[in-house]
């Protein structure tokens, strides 16, 4: 297994009063994502477990870009992957935005 | 039409629908609270050493909510998540359930468990066997305490090895048409006996040993589901505040019910000639008629309503 | 140890215990002072289907329902249930359920359960036998499993060598005696060159009113989480339903 840690500075923070929420599952090609308000609100952390090894770049690359787009501020991110490919970590990562952003406490 | 004469409800597929989307979409909209949730990143830890990835919740989902505004405690199984197997942590939150309706009168004196499993997590398999050995025992003793406790199987990985024996002590099982249950599965049977014995790889013949609509007519569930949330849903509030006593004469009428089934079927060299044997008319049609003729047709069928277990 | 010898260790004052069609054991022995202990079992390695089940399953019933406080024995040496298409077509789950339950019901009724296992002991059939009673003893040379290794290495798809490695590590995953004892699911292992019978006694006098093996796993360092995890659950069931 594999485990990264990444630090973000983000714009600011996801909106909604979710505490935590969990989207995707620990499949073959498949992830499951934590989401967890926890951290000030400029603030994300994701850590990523992975049983596939050498793709620390494309973490990065995925998790940056996704960190840009969605400026997930406050979030703890905890990531428990099946082997997904980038499109699909991407995917759940905006899905587990949406679902902090629509539920509430 | 479902058994309770109902029209089925449109609604999300049971066997496509992960644990939480079922859970989610059985219970009354909002009211699920889970017990040792993600968050507490409760995961095995047994995992890593073959290399494979954790889960948060380890696959198996514990909780309580409301079903047609009536409390429930619940359990779920994640069938893609390690084959929804038993382990050592998802077989202990589980225990954990049962045991607290068995002990606490106050909390629901109804459990739902929601079955997706291939059997004992091989990775794990002296935990997860003794988890269900301990699950079995906990959910006898919730039973004579007063619980009732609801199998629903319509899952990918379906109700086997152990799953399949659990299912089994409950008070009550809901299958629909996909939901498989069973002891070994077909590719360990081939495996281990020969393809004579058992081709794991002819789908019908696999459904039409395992699944869901031999289990009803043969009186191995207690009620048909079609495969959406929403008849699962009424299939088992149709079920709830039906289950008998766990007692001597419950498992009296379990026994008479299973000693009459290997003498009416234990002849039959296959599930046709079983449905045949049932009184079925016309047998091979079993297998492609809709949902509502299979429904008619388990009315008519004797024994299909004998449901002690 | 032979059965035979089993048998005769275990009653001295004597029994009628037989094995008979299908290798089921059924039986009484004399325990010393003449009191019974009630015999069912299954031996010589054979494979438990929904033929052995019924046999069985009754006896353990009729037990029951005679009431008083007879102890019983559940003596197993079973590769596990039997796998054809014929007993999954009928449903075994249900009839390997069934006995476990007859079993649990003894249990429940007044009449202590002893599981032995001496020989083999596998997966479903294990379930509705020996670990379906209230304390489950062993005998050393007993081979308890889920399944063993080259089985393993075919369905996990994982090297055998590495599991065979990894086997000497953790008692949560390898087969045999010394894992199942190690995770509660055995609770103790008799010394055949003692007697039997005393043995038996001292077993009989100690028998948990409730299920243990979660703790006894997490005392003997087998089975570290579940005992906790179970509570935490239950605790915070509690809480809720205070809340």
């Amino acid at each position: 297994m594999e485990n990264l840690k990444l630090r973000f500075t983000t714009r600011g923070p996801i909106p909604g009063t979710a505490r935590s929420t969990i989207v995707g599952v620990v499949a073959s090609g498949n992830l499951e994502v934590l989401l967890e308000r926890v951290l000030d609100q400029n603030e994300c952390a994701v850590e990523i477990a992975t049983p596939v090894r050498g793709y620390d770049d494309v973490w990065k690359a995925v998790v940056a870009d996704f960190v840009e787009r969605a400026s997930p501020g406050g979030m703890r991110i905890s990531i428990n992957d099946g082997g997904a490919r980038p499109d699909t970590v991407a995917l759940r990562l905006m899905q587990g935005v949406r679902t902090m952003e629509a539920g509430d406490e | 039409m479902s058994e309770t004469g109902r029209p089925f409800a449109a609604s999300a597929s049971w066997f496509l629908s992960t644990a939480r989307e079922r859970l989610a979409k059985l219970l009354d909209a909002g009211s699920f609270t889970e017990f040792v949730p993600p968050s507490e990143r409760v995961q095995s830890p047994h995992l890593a050493l073959f290399d494979l990835p954790a889960a948060f919740d380890d696959g198996m989902i514990v909780g309580c909510g409301r079903l047609g505004g009536k409390s429930v405690l619940v359990a779920a199984q994640e069938g893609q998540f390690m084959g929804g197997t038993f382990a050592e942590v998802s077989g202990a939150k589980l225990l954990g359930l049962i045991r607290a309706a068995r002990d606490d009168e106050k909390l629901p004196r109804t459990i739902l468990l929601l079955l997706d499993s291939g059997g004992v997590r091989l990775q794990e398999a002296n935990a997860g066997e003794l988890a269900v050995a301990e699950v079995m025992r906990a959910i006898v003793e919730a039973r004579a305490a007063g619980v009732a406790v609801i199998a629903l199987v319509g899952g990918r990985a379906g109700a086997f090895g152990g799953a399949g024996l659990t299912a089994a002590t409950c008070s009550a099982i809901v299958i629909s048409e996909q939901g498989r249950t069973g002891v070994t599965g077909p590719e360990v049977i081939e495996t281990n006996k020969g393809v004579e014995e058992f081709d794991s790889r002819d789908k019908a013949l696999v459904w039409s040993v395992t699944g869901g609509r031999t289990r009803r007519l043969i009186g191995g569930a207690d009620a048909y589901a079609e495969d959406t949330v929403a008849s699962f849903r009424e299939a088992t509030l149709a079920l709830m505040g039906k289950a008998r006593p766990f007692d001597l004469a419950t498992l009296r009428a379990e026994l008479a019910r299973l000693a009459g089934r290997v003498g009416r079927l234990g002849g039959c060299d296959s599930a046709v000639a079983m449905w045949s044997a049932l009184g079925v008319a016309d047998p091979r049609a079993t297998a492609d008629m809709d949902d509502p003729a299979f429904v008619a047709l388990v009315a008519d069928v004797k024994g299909a309503g004998d449901d002690a277990r | 140890m032979t059965l035979d010898e089993i048998l005769a260790g275990l009653f001295p004052s004597g029994h009628d215990v037989v094995v008979g069609p299908g290798k089921l054991l059924l039986g009484t022995g004399r325990r010393v002072g003449g009191h019974a202990v009630e015999v069912i079992g299954i031996a010589e390695g054979e494979p438990l289907g929904i033929d052995g089940v019924l046999p069985l399953a009754e006896r353990v019933l009729d037990i029951a329902a005679a009431g008083g406080d007879a102890p019983m024995l559940v003596v197993v040496d079973t590769q596990g249930q039997r796998m054809a298409r014929r007993d999954e077509m009928l449903g075994l789950n249900e009839y390997l359920a069934h006995l476990a339950k007859c079993l649990l019901l003894a249990s429940r009724s007044g009449h202590p359960t002893i599981g032995l296992n001496y020989g083999r002991a596998a997966a479903g059939a294990f379930l509705a036998t020996a670990l379906a009673t209230d304390i489950l003893v062993a005998l050393p040379g007993a081979e308890p499993a889920v399944m063993d290794l080259p089985s393993m290495a075919r369905v996990t798809k994982l090297p055998q060598e590495k599991l065979e490695a990894l086997s000497k590590t953790t008692p949560v995953f390898a087969p045999g005696l010394d894992s199942m004892t190690k995770v509660g699911a055995v609770t103790q292992v008799w010394d055949p060159a003692k007697p039997l019978d005393v043995q038996l006694e001292a077993t009989l006098a100690t028998i948990p009113a409730h299920d243990v093996r979660d703790a006894l796993g997490a005392e003997r360092g087998g089975r570290l989480l579940a005992a906790g995890i179970a509570r935490r659950v239950a605790d915070q069931a509690g809480e809720y339903r205070r809340a």
